[in-house]
């Protein structure tokens, strides 16, 4: 497993040069870059521990480099600034895309991703934050992330600490209730510094989500509870900047962004297909999926 | 340590939820935030509500919901104690508070009201005699069972003072104020309210007083004079004290109007079958589901009232 990391390979560099670069000078293109490099990881840590979930954290990876690199208000080197933005995860499955942002954005050294599910780490299966203090919300049980992050939201507002709260939901746990008992209550309490979006990639472990259980207008039933809502393209790095940039301007109510995403972008045969929700790729589709993307990181990388 | 005469037909009756009420009001901590689903007149959050509204938050009829609200304002630096019947709290929210409460160790305060058949008239659906034994096997929580009003009170500044999940019992009904407000109270100390010889009185909550009351009896009337232990921790269970009182007698009654399984008499029994195998008797409801009644006729229907508490013991010895 040693040979194979990729800790030390040619993209090193550029991934420390990225890493070491201030938010607001990081270019889409190299946020790009990082999003590849975050599918490779992600590939290789369920590889290695030979269980996990590479469907939907592929599909989060343009989002997490966007939220990592761009948007979020957060420095590794000060990772419990009491104003910092705080980001949960309320579908803790998908964590293996946001260890592999936070290794890249140097919040732990990339090798540490190796230890992902092993005995011992602090990169659970599931996010952890008595592990971890910096995933700030634990989740894996669907549906209470949100709760969670609406409570962290009146808790600021509460202490008058002017940061915003941003999580991440996925579609099939809004099937769970306690989903829609989070957005009753964020809505009466008018969250404006609560920022939701949804991993809208119709798929579920069981299948598509209009097979399994049907879930009506997402859209159409978060703004009934007094959210203001957009959807738009979670791979297209300007729609997610100018989502985020959209709900950062709306002061009176909580914001949703229903991100249309590709379960298992960027890995051909993994691509909206249910199977790769919750399966690890063996060695030999490990090897396939890393071609694609390390072809995909050459041609990025000319370009930089 | 003083001790009212549970006898004394002039004793004072308060209920504990009523000391957990008068207790909010009076915390001086601004961290502290106070949660409710719709229950506050019962709950006696509604003392809190009135006195610090900028803190108070109601989530209605959503527990489950109110619970991931209280880890979140965990998460955000403040001090949450959130509250509505021990049946929706425990009950309903259980896996809220496992993994989105204890498991990341958060500081949430969880009080349950109206727990056990004492509830009384509602009847069985909000009767809970389950919950000391669900919140008990939760890795990281603390459960406190208190015997009385200015326990319960107490138990809310030592709750505060812990750092990590804390679930409170409370009851419905005005019962016997045992103690007075200096009685300290400490998270996994239990109290000897006598000294006996070969029998023992381990008892929590409302069953304090009737033990207490039934011992009075016995000694009176039947020269037994058992050990009285109020153990208003159930976990962590006060273990010195089980084993040194075991040490010295022959059996130990267990008393709770919880089920006798997984519930305090279990606790107990844990202790002594790894050290000291006695005898134990678990008194308490026998894993059946309660019903509509008055409390002192509930008490007496699962012989839990002092008088019952008489007869076993004249029928175990």
């Amino acid at each position: 497993m040693i040979q194979e990391s990729l800790v030390a390979d040619k993209y090193l560099p550029l991934r420390e040069k990225i890493r070491n670069k201030n938010k607001k000078d990081v270019s889409f293109l190299e946020v790009e870059f990082m999003a590849n490099q975050i599918r490779r990881y992600i590939i290789d840590m369920v590889h290695t521990a030979n269980s996990g979930h590479p469907g939907g954290a592929l599909g989060l990876a343009d989002i997490f480099a966007m939220l990592y690199f761009k948007i979020l208000n957060i420095d590794s080197k000060n990772a419990f600034d009491k104003q910092r933005d705080r980001l949960f995860l309320s579908n803790g499955h998908v964590c293996a895309v946001r260890y592999a942002a936070m290794a890249l954005a140097g919040f732990f050294p990339e090798e540490e991703l190796y230890t992902f599910r092993k005995l011992g780490s602090r990169l659970q299966g599931h996010p952890s934050t008595y592990m971890m203090p910096e995933l700030e919300n634990s989740s894996g049980s669907l549906g209470q992330g949100l709760s969670a992050a609406s409570g962290c939201a009146i808790g600021l507002k509460t202490q008058n600490i002017k940061s915003r709260v941003i999580v991440g939901i996925s579609d099939g746990e809004c099937q769970e209730g306690m989903t829609w008992e989070a957005a009753m209550a964020a809505g009466h309490y008018k969250l404006s510094n609560l920022t939701a979006f949804v991993d809208y990639n119709k798929i579920q472990i069981d299948g598509f989500t209009d097979s399994v259980m049907t879930l009506g207008d997402l859209k159409q039933k978060f703004e009934s509870f007094g959210w203001f809502t957009l959807e738009t393209n979670g791979h297209d790095l300007n729609e997610i900047e100018k989502a985020f940039q959209r709900t950062a301007d709306i002061s009176t109510k909580p914001e949703i962004i229903l991100f249309n995403t590709v379960l298992g972008k960027g890995v051909s045969f993994m691509e909206n297909n249910p199977a790769w929700h919750g399966s690890p790729p063996n060695k030999e589709e490990r090897d396939r999926a890393m071609k694609e993307l390390d072809d995909e990181a050459e041609k990025i990388a000319a370009k930089l | 340590m003083l001790i009212k005469d549970p006898l004394d037909e002039n004793i004072q009756k308060k209920a504990t939820r009523d000391g957990f009420g008068d207790a909010l009001e009076e915390i001086t901590d601004s961290k502290v935030v106070v949660l409710e689903a719709d229950l506050s007149g019962s709950t006696k959050t509604n003392k809190f509500k009135k006195k610090y509204p900028e803190r108070f938050f109601n989530f209605g009829v959503a527990e489950q919901n109110m619970l991931g609200h209280a880890a979140g304002l965990a998460i955000s630096g403040l001090k949450p104690i959130a509250a509505s019947f021990a049946m929706f709290v425990s009950g309903r929210a259980w896996e809220v508070i496992r993994n989105s409460i204890s498991y990341p160790r958060l500081n949430v305060k969880l009080a349950g009201s109206h727990a056990g058949i004492t509830l009384g008239e509602d009847g069985a659906s909000h009767q809970i005699i389950e919950d000391i034994a669900i919140m008990r096997c939760i890795p990281e929580m603390t459960v406190i069972v208190p015997a009385d009003y200015w326990q319960a009170y107490n138990a809310v500044f030592a709750a505060l003072e812990h750092e990590g999940p804390v679930y409170i019992r409370l009851g419905r009904p005005a019962i016997d104020m045992i103690y007075d407000k200096k009685d300290s109270f400490e998270i996994g100390k239990s109290k000897i309210i006598q000294e006996g010889e070969k029998i023992a009185f381990f008892a929590t909550g409302i069953m304090v007083s009737e033990c207490w009351k039934a011992a009075r009896i016995l000694e009176k009337e039947k020269n037994i004079r058992p050990w009285v232990v109020d153990f208003s921790t159930i976990k962590p269970i006060d273990k010195e004290m089980i084993l040194n009182i075991a040490n010295k007698i022959e059996k130990i009654y267990t008393f709770e109007e919880h089920n006798t399984l997984g519930g305090f008499g279990s606790a107990v029994s844990e202790v002594i079958c790894e050290n000291n195998p006695i005898k134990v008797k678990r008194i308490g409801i026998n894993d059946k589901f309660g019903q509509s009644g008055t409390i002192k006729d509930l008490l007496d229907h699962y012989n839990l009232s002092a008088s019952k508490i008489v007869n076993t013991i004249e029928l175990n010895a």
